[in-house]
């Protein structure tokens, strides 16, 4: 699998969330996903973005467009320095919340994609990986 | 701060989301919905989200408050125009918009509320038949 381009875009305040999921928007039409695909990343993007600032404290959106044999995605990379998730299998859950949201974000959007994954350190921060392959 | 319009047009409110809506800005337009429906004695709420190319769970969760806020202050709200991968996508996250009525077009939208109106004026809360 190679990477054949990237981009990293700060998530620092809530209209860092727009510009990210534009941007996310951008590469999954230039990759021409259906219109069904482009709405699922760009709500898990959405989704994790807001995970990032709310919970992390703010942190960075990393976007890859992937190759590999004959087949082209995108990988989303969420990090922040926050306070970490104690719990992983928790906040996986639907309706869990830790603040005044729905309970939605990370399970939600482990739906949306084909692959997710998430690593997180108590004081270190977190990270979440999702993929939509076309 | 830039917000989105709220529109009188008799005893209803007209809302249509046009932007790509970051948070406080959603957060915003709850507080001015609400805030009209109380100074205008607004009976009647319509969102039309068809412009909008995603709906996540912080602006499902707004519509969601804004219906259930309407209905408090004794306002129906119905959303209107919700594209199909918007309500795809919606679902697959786990929202379904419990509480939210919603219709296809403006004029189907139109159609339920000035129902809702006339039925509430009559006593009759379709929600709570009384039959």
């Amino acid at each position: 699998m190679s990477i054949l381009r990237h981009e990293l875009m700060p998530l620092k305040n809530s209209n860092d969330v727009v510009l990210a999921r534009q941007k996310v928007r951008q590469w999954s039409i230039e990759l021409r996903f259906s219109l069904v695909d482009q709405t699922k990343l760009v709500t898990a993007a959405s989704e994790l973005a807001r995970n990032t600032l709310d919970h992390g404290g703010g942190g960075q959106m990393r976007i890859e467009e992937l190759n590999s044999a004959a087949r082209s995605g995108l990988r989303l990379i969420f990090t922040d320095q926050g306070p970490g998730i104690a719990d992983l299998e928790l906040a996986l859950k639907d309706g869990y919340t830790s603040g005044s949201g729905m309970g939605l974000g990370l399970g939600g959007s482990k739906r949306l994609v084909n692959e997710f994954s998430i690593l997180s350190e108590i004081g270190k921060g977190t990270e979440v990986t999702v993929v939509r392959w076309r | 701060m830039d917000r989105i319009p709220v529109l009188r047009m008799g005893s209803l409110l007209l809302v249509t989301i046009q932007v790509d809506m970051h948070d406080k800005l959603a957060l915003q337009l709850q507080d001015d919905v609400t805030q009209r429906i109380s100074d205008w004695g607004s009976t009647g709420v319509l969102i039309d989200i068809s412009s909008l190319e995603i709906v996540d769970s912080f602006i499902g969760r707004m519509l969601a408050n804004i219906a259930a806020m309407s209905r408090v202050l004794g306002a129906e709200t119905v959303v209107v125009g919700m594209q199909p991968a918007v309500a795809i996508t919606l679902v697959e996250l786990g929202m379904s918009l419990p509480g939210v009525r919603t219709a296809l077009s403006v004029e189907a939208g139109m159609e339920l509320l000035f129902g809702a109106v006339a039925n509430s004026q009559f006593g009759l809360d379709d929600e709570h038949p009384q039959a």
